[in-house]
């Protein structure tokens, strides 16, 4: 364990009755970093986060934020965040609730700045309980801002909102990133992964099934996908070099392939008549759902 | 060297002048407050109703009997007083512990740096204030229920039900722990409006029926607040304070362990 991660999980355990939330599930983030831990739902994300934020405690294994136990004051001082499911209190105005949440915090930044920062100086006098569920989101947004956190924990952060409010969420994260917080967000939006993580996770059924930048993630699995309508039969090809995975369906067979020149070679010269031959490289959306279904 | 300090204060800012838990239990009990004295639901009968009702019972309608009968007038007087001590805590702990742990606002207070004890103090803090505004609106209306109590009394039995709305936040608490939002307003009432009138605290239990009462921190509270003004009671007023202490103490043990147990 090294003191440099803000945060980190080490091998936990969490089970919830039978089922197994998360399985010697280990992450860390450091310093400045934005680090996405994506995965389908009911992978185990909110459980994750639940146990940075010290509101459950693992079964085995540790969680450790700043070095300190989450549950400690001390380190929640220095944390900002926004859950997935919690409604502020209806009657009160927006400007209000950030006021509220700001007394727990030694450093706040002014109410009007956390507004500024989150779009919603607008809404500032409106009561939270007779707004849309968008700009729910957004104020919730801003009372995960409104500590000066050095940490920001952000559960599903942009679900519900329109194209023009994420946006708006991801320039705001991309700036807090340049003053030196760290983030670590969920979520099952790739594009959301793709556009500001310098680190992510990918989890299934509560296992960590690869960790790395965008780029090593999206390289992990460039395997290519070859598709073609041949006689061969599916456990021939699966014995072959190079080849990853072989299924064959009414469209013919699919195969992945880390070397798909020297597949597609040996299809032709095993096969004259093979037709209908395609060869598609996996997107960041297609290795997520793939490195995702094998687990499954 | 006071010189230095007294500047050092002085030139501090405001905020920082109070103590940073103090801060944040400051503001929770302001917002507390303030949300329910707009919430109309709820600030509404729980302000006007026991003056209003006062009034209508103990002015309009048995006005004569009453102006004959001293005792009578100060029966009523704090009978009512009693029913608005009880409503702000029960049902203002009820229905917004158990909104508020169901919707998740509890949860968000335990992870971010809330104290622990500040969603409760400013729940009763709140019921507090609601029963000093019910207090002063008693008070208000005391003469045309031909009762005189003097100034003191009035403030001693002000006073009395202030703290003594400590056991009804703790029972609202515990069935906030324990019931979902939409069943609490249901079960809050399921013993609200039976503990009333099973408390003799708005009419005289039949002799058979007294024992009942025992059971009823509302009855131990009238107790209390008719010791306070001199008036003839039953029992030792310090062991009804003790039965109270009591009751707030285990409700809301139990009801702590049950809202902050961890997933």
């Amino acid at each position: 364990m090294t003191n440099a991660n803000i945060a980190e999980l080490a091998a936990v355990t969490k089970r919830f009755g039978k089922v197994v939330a998360l399985d010697e599930f280990s992450l860390a983030v450091g310093p400045g970093e934005l680090f996405a831990l994506l995965g389908p739902n009911g992978a185990g994300k909110t459980t994750a986060i639940s146990l940075l934020l010290g509101l459950a405690r693992p079964d085995k294994g540790s969680a450790r934020l700043f070095g300190l136990s989450p549950e400690s004051m001390e380190a929640r001082r220095q944390i900002g965040v926004m859950l997935q499911e919690a409604a502020l209190i209806p009657e009160l105005r927006v400007a209000e609730q950030i006021d509220m949440v700001a007394a727990y915090y030694p450093d706040p930044m002014p109410v009007e700045r956390a507004l500024e920062l989150t779009g919603t100086a607008e809404l500032g006098r409106r009561p939270y309980g007779k707004l849309s569920g968008g700009q729910k989101r957004q104020v919730q947004f801003a009372i995960a801002l409104v500590g000066r956190p050095r940490l920001l924990f952000l559960d599903e952060p942009t679900v519900g909102l329109d194209v023009q409010s994420r946006e708006a969420v991801w320039a705001t994260l991309r700036r807090l990133i340049g003053e030196g917080c760290s983030i670590m967000l969920t979520t099952h939006y790739l594009e959301e992964a793709e556009a500001l993580a310098d680190r992510v996770a990918v989890i299934a059924k509560g296992r960590l099934i690869a960790t790395g930048t965008v780029d090593e993630m999206r390289a992990l699995v460039v395997r290519k996908r070859i598709t073609c309508r041949t006689i061969l039969r599916a456990e021939e090809v699966s014995g072959w070099p190079d080849v990853q995975t072989v299924s064959s369906d009414a469209h013919g067979l699919h195969i992945t392939a880390s070397n798909t020149e020297n597949v597609v070679r040996r299809l032709l010269v095993a096969d004259e008549d093979l037709h209908g031959l395609e060869v598609q490289s996996a997107g960041l959306a297609e290795a997520f759902t793939e490195l995702t279904q094998e687990e499954r | 060297m006071e010189t230095t300090t007294l500047e050092r204060i002085s030139n501090a800012p405001p905020a920082d002048r109070l103590p940073r838990a103090w801060r944040a239990y400051a503001s929770d009990a302001k917002y507390e407050s303030l949300r329910m004295l707009r919430a109309p639901a709820f600030a509404g009968p729980f302000l006007l109703l026991p003056a209003g009702l006062y009034v209508l019972f103990g002015v309009l309608l048995f006005g004569a009997e009453i102006a004959k009968d001293p005792k009578t007038a100060l029966f009523m007087f704090m009978g009512f007083s009693i029913m608005g001590v009880m409503g702000p805590g029960m049902f203002g702990f009820g229905i917004t512990i158990s909104t508020e742990r169901e919707h998740g606002l509890l949860r968000l207070k335990r992870a971010l740096p809330a104290p622990a004890a500040a969603p409760l103090l400013a729940k009763m803090l709140m019921s507090m204030l609601f029963v000093a505004i019910v207090m002063a609106s008693m008070a208000a209306v005391a003469p045309l229920g031909h009762l005189h109590l003097p100034a003191g009394r009035l403030l001693a039995v002000s006073l009395v039900c202030i703290l003594g709305s400590a056991p009804f936040c703790a029972l609202g608490f515990l069935i906030g722990s324990l019931a979902s939002a939409k069943s609490a307003p249901a079960f809050v009432n399921l013993l609200y409006l039976p503990m009333i009138y099973l408390s003799g605290i708005l009419f005289p239990l039949p002799k058979s029926a007294e024992w009942i009462a025992h059971l009823s921190p509302a009855y131990h509270l009238d107790q209390i607040a008719l010791a306070a003004v001199w008036a003839p009671h039953v029992g030792s007023p310090l062991v009804h304070a003790a039965v109270l202490v009591a009751i707030t103490v285990v409700f809301t043990a139990f009801a702590v362990r049950r809202v902050a147990r961890h997933d």
